[in-house]
């Protein structure tokens, strides 16, 4: 299994389409730094609460959703766990309604009904958002059913924690994707810790699990998750194949979390030091370091990005706190649909 | 009219839905190449092919979570567990995820999807196999739920099933695919939450659904010895139920008895009768009974799983005795 | 001699059986080969035999319960039999009936055509406590203006069932002369007429009280013109409190106080000892639309003239209707009882006692008759008395001497007032 890298100063990736590049890179800098922004915010308004339940927050693993989902067309679903923001907001789901969905109010993406791990976007084909560990993967590989036999040259990538790996519909799902030859893309974000469960302390294997890919004949590599252009790049390859072969793929992007599990998590279970040593890979510091040092574009742009993502970030905080709460009498809408 | 049995009535369902529908797929254990643990999709394989018959790994909480996924993007996908035992493997899928995503999502995402499952006991199939789930999953808001006596009720009502948009269960009774009955020749479709007065009668109301119905039907001949008139009432629907004809019947006959097909405890029959109660107590010129199988795990031996159900006799004997006099 | 009748082996491995239904009635005549009753098995339900001829005594075990093979169920024999004693270790598990006066819970049932009557006597002591009726029953007991206390329940444990409601009727009124149209050719109507539960339960307590007591009957002549007189006076000042004594009430007193002169009379038959009692509840029976009931003034024995007539008049009240219903107490603990058929001009008439107590006392019209007082005839208020008496209880001298003391106080009532 190849393992890619990055190469920071090849010149050669930098000399053709200077501006689209620009303009790409600007693009991924500003997913990432939304989601950022947003999150903060969330954990803000979280103490204040306004937002309540459930919270786990994608700080620090930004990298790996906008690297991965920046190369997926509208046709590809997109399945993920209750981590749910990052993927939600680099898929493009409206920032006001997600806040809004946080907040509880009718005017979120659910009306309300969802909450932090439910984001929903049936028109991006964003399919949540789930609360059951490894209860997304059968849902992936319904999707990719459909793909398959609709012929729409769609594909599905179904995103994942370490501690799902553990969960029996993970080893069905990966059975049934290869044996039924299933367009899905198995993205693992391996961020060490199920919850406050170490992988060392639940998983018999290894620290390592793209290797394991093979028991279910399922191509797979892995790659730095706090690179978002060596993510992009390796997720752009499985895209391809997945789209090619009809197959699964299996990409394993390492990564960290550099909050608790949720807000309401002390974080005993490890240590500062390792948080820390994994800050010094913050994507939100090294990405624009490595712009602006490849003369990619220079301070006042991201500057104005900045400015542009606070803005928004607080524009959607306002909405979410403006919008009315559902009226009691829609406890019965959605249920089902009337035929 | 023509008699089929009831295996035959569903198989003529599903084989219409997989023709008048290209979007309707079958998904199962040994669905396909084995023709079916119940011979239910017998020869479907070869007619329609394995892009829409597809024989499933021993995977129930995927292969379930996998129909839902395909409705959700779209596809009309039929499951058919071995065993409604079997669903307590894909419980979450079922529960969390096929009544929740429509709720979850804001109405954004439907699940037009039926899971077909034999139910029941009486085959001496011991505790793990015996099992009537459909009345823990009739609970659940989101799902529907239904269980067919006989072969006409079997198409019709899976004609409903699979037309809806919502995920339905569809409880086949095991002991009765074998039995016959008349089927209609023209289209005709049974609207989910109807129940039925399979006979009319004018001093009790006997009420169950599937394999029950025989039971009562027999208690019924016995009960007419004696001069005592019984109306049957097939329930057929477990959610929603059809509280309206229990009603009116319970308005004529002023007197009830429930009969469960799974255990007493917990049975469905439960909510029944506590709604029956509240609101037509008027009208009850005596206690409601509830009848269901005993609170025991289902013993392989033949008298004592036969012991673990209410006979007909059983039935007429509690009915004289704190109901009515003759 | 009674034979017993016992549950019946109908199978190897049965142990016990459930009595499902009798067929058959108590008191009814039994040919050999008579279906007697439905025994459930636990495989099927069986009808059993007679193998006697007679009559169907007693029936001991109730529908429902379940008696083990070889115990007895009931017994079969002449009228005049006498009926063991249900010993304790009968096996019936459900409603042992005990032959003894202070509980006579009665089972019976009638055949499948006729209206069941199974409910408690509410004119004896019995165990009935609760009015038990179904939804249905109280809702239409409530549109049609019925009282549920005067339905009597013939559903499974005595529950009132709707057709308990619906058939209720009122007994027969009783009729004025004035009311009956002469005409040329009267023709009677020749229908049955159907006997309300009231009815039965009535015939079927007179009959055992009549079967069961030795009847002997005291008759004393009672001079009231004092008491009337008294009475007169007395009512004059009540009249402004609203209060009124009553011809009745004086007999009420009179009796009450002959009773605590000789308690005896205020016992119950209990075999070899008579049962006493603490106070004297004065039963008064009194006609209603659908029958006769004989509710007690309760502690007659603490109540003066005036108490007692306030009581008595509230009691009347009560039964018709108007007020608070009766309570069991009322209903069934009465020890001695008064009964009055005056107001129709009787001369004078024996009653049947109420079982379980030991007398009771009926009283004619108060009407004038000359009478030989010093040598001089003077116009009197006479009334006559009877008691009928428990002859278990106590023999003529004892009663003469009872009846002498209550003719006493009515004739010198001042000491009523005491």
């Amino acid at each position: 299994m190849a393992t890619l890298k990055q190469e920071k100063n090849n010149k050669n990736i930098k000399l053709s389409k200077v501006d689209d590049e620009k303009k790409e890179m600007l693009e991924l800098y500003k997913q990432m730094f939304l989601i950022r922004q947003f999150e903060l915010a969330c954990g803000e308004n979280y103490s204040k609460g306004n937002i309540r339940g459930f919270l786990h927050l994608y700080i620090g693993q930004e990298a790996t959703g906008v690297g991965s989902i920046s190369c997926l067309n509208d046709e590809d679903y997109i399945v993920t766990h209750y981590r749910d923001h990052g993927h939600a907001l680099a898929r493009g789901l409206d920032v006001n309604r997600s806040m809004a969905e946080l907040f509880g109010k009718s005017s979120g993406l659910s009306k309300g009904k969802g909450g932090s791990m439910h984001l929903f976007d049936s028109g991006k084909k964003f399919m949540g958002g789930h609360a059951i560990v490894g209860g997304q993967f059968p849902l992936a590989t319904g999707l990719a059913l459909a793909c398959q036999y609709k012929k729409t040259g769609g594909l599905v990538v179904c995103f994942f924690g370490d501690g799902s790996t553990n969960q029996g519909t993970y080893h069905e799902a990966l059975n049934l994707a290869s044996v039924w030859k299933l367009p899905i893309l198995f993205i693992l974000e391996n961020n060490k810790y199920g919850m406050g469960s170490s992988i060392d302390r639940v998983r018999a294997g290894g620290e390592d699990f793209y290797t394991g890919a093979n028991t279910y004949d399922i191509p797979a590599a892995q790659v730095d998750g706090m690179d978002v252009l060596a993510v992009k790049e390796a997720t752009k390859i499985a895209v391809d194949k997945v789209r090619q072969n009809g197959e699964p793929f299996y990409l394993e992007c390492k990564t960290f979390r550099f909050v608790g599990h949720s807000l309401a998590d002390g974080q005993k279970y490890r240590n500062t030091d390792e948080i820390k040593e994994w800050e010094k890979k913050d994507p939100l510091i090294k990405f624009p370091e490595w712009i602006l040092s490849a003369g990619i574009a220079n301070k006042i742009d991201l500057e104005k990005i900045q400015e542009e993502v606070n803005h928004k970030v607080e524009e959607a905080v306002n909405f979410a706190e403006t919008s009315l709460e559902p009226k009691i009498s829609e406890l019965y809408d959605d249920i089902y649909k009337l035929d | 009219m023509p008699e089929i049995v009831m295996r035959e009535a569903i198989k003529m369902g599903l084989n219409e839905a997989l023709e008048n529908d290209p979007n309707v797929l079958i998904l199962g254990e040994d669905i396909g190449a084995y023709g079916g643990a119940y011979a239910v999709t017998d020869g479907f394989l070869e007619k329609f092919g394995a892009e829409r018959i597809k024989d499933t790994p021993i995977s129930e909480a995927t292969f379930i979570g996998t129909g839902i996924g395909a409705a959700s993007a779209g596809l009309r996908p039929i499951i058919e567990l071995m065993s409604i035992s079997f669903s307590l493997v894909g419980f979450d899928q079922i529960v969390n995820m096929a009544a929740n995503l429509r709720y979850m999502s804001g109405g954004q995402i439907d699940v037009p999807m039926v899971i077909r499952a034999p139910t029941g006991a009486g085959v001496q199939l011991a505790a793990t196999h015996s099992q009537s789930f459909e009345t823990w999953l009739a609970e659940v808001p989101g799902l529907y739920c239904v269980c067919p006596s006989n072969p006409k009720d079997a198409l019709g009502l899976l004609r409903t099933s699979i037309k809806t948009n919502n995920p339905v269960i569809f409880a086949e009774p095991a002991l009765l695919y074998g039995i016959k009955g008349e089927v209609p020749e023209e289209y005709y479709e049974i609207p989910l939450g109807s129940a039925s007065v399979s006979k009319e009668g004018e001093d009790i109301t006997l009420l169950s659904y599937g394999a029950g119905m025989g039971v009562i039907n027999e208690a019924s001949k016995i009960l007419s010895e004696r001069n005592i008139s019984a109306e049957l009432i097939d329930l057929r629907s477990l959610n929603p139920i059809d509280y309206k004809t229990i009603g009116k019947s319970i308005k004529k006959t002023n007197h009830l008895l429930a009969l469960d097909t799974s255990r007493k405890n917990g049975g469905i029959m439960g909510e029944v009768v506590s709604n029956i109660q509240e609101d037509f107590n008027d009208w009850l010129d005596g206690p409601i009974i509830r009848v269901g199988a005993k609170d025991v795990p289902w013993p392989y031996n033949k008298n004592l799983e036969r012991a673990v159900y209410p006979s007909a006799e059983n039935i007429v004997t509690t009915i004289l005795k704190k109901l009515i006099k003759v | 001699m009674v034979k017993e009748i016992t549950m019946p082996s109908m199978g190897a491995d049965m142990t016990e059986g459930t009595i499902v239904k009798w067929l058959k009635n108590e008191g009814d005549k039994i040919s050999k080969g008579d279906k007697l009753a439905e025994i459930e098995t636990d495989k099927t339900v069986v009808e059993m035999e007679a193998y006697n001829e007679g009559f169907l005594r007693k029936i001991s075990a109730s529908e429902g319960s379940s008696v083990k093979v070889g115990k007895v169920i009931g017994y079969i024999g002449n009228m005049d039999d006498d009926i063991p004693e249900i010993s304790i270790d009968d096996q019936s598990n459900e409603k042992i009936i005990e032959e003894s006066p202070k509980e006579t819970t009665t089972v019976s049932n009638e055949k499948e055509n006729s209206k069941k009557s199974s409910q408690v006597d509410i004119s004896v002591n019995s165990e009935s406590i609760r009015i038990k009726a179904s939804p249905m029953a109280k809702r239409l007991a409530k549109e049609k203006n019925i009282k549920l206390s005067s339905v009597i329940g013939t559903g499974p444990e005595g529950r009132i069932s709707k057709d308990d409601v619906n058939n209720y009727i009122p007994g027969p009124t009783l009729v004025s002369s004035s009311d009956i149209v002469t005409g040329k050719n009267v023709y009677l109507d020749d229908s049955d007429i159907p006997l309300n539960s009231m009815r039965q339960a009535i015939a079927r307590v007179t009959l055992r009280s009549k079967t069961d007591i030795p009847h002997f009957q005291v008759t004393v002549e009672v001079d009231m013109t004092e008491s009337m007189k008294m009475r007169e006076d007395i009512n004059e000042d009540l009249e402004k409190k609203g209060l009124k004594v009553s011809v009745n009430d004086l007999i009420l007193k009179s009796t009450v106080n002959s009773l605590i002169k000789y308690p005896k009379w205020n016992s119950c038959f209990d075999g070899d000892k008579l049962i006493a009692h603490s106070g004297v509840n004065l039963g008064i029976a009194i006609a209603l639309e659908q029958g006769l009931i004989v509710p007690a003034v309760l502690d007659a024995q603490n109540l003066d003239l005036i108490s007692l007539a306030v009581k008595s008049k509230d009691l009347g009240n009560r039964a018709k209707g108007n007020g608070d219903p009766l309570s069991n107490e009322e209903l069934t603990s009465g020890t001695f009882s008064t009964s009055n058929l005056g107001m129709f001009g009787t001369h004078s008439f024996t009653a049947i006692i109420v079982p379980p107590q030991s007398g009771i006392i009926a009283l004619g019209v108060v009407k004038k008759e000359p009478k030989i007082i010093n040598n001089e005839i003077q116009i009197r208020q006479i009334m006559y008395a009877t008691m009928s008496a428990d002859h278990r209880v106590g023999d003529g001298a004892e009663a003469a001497i009872f009846m002498n003391e209550f003719k006493q106080l009515l004739e010198k009532p001042s000491r009523l007032l005491l």
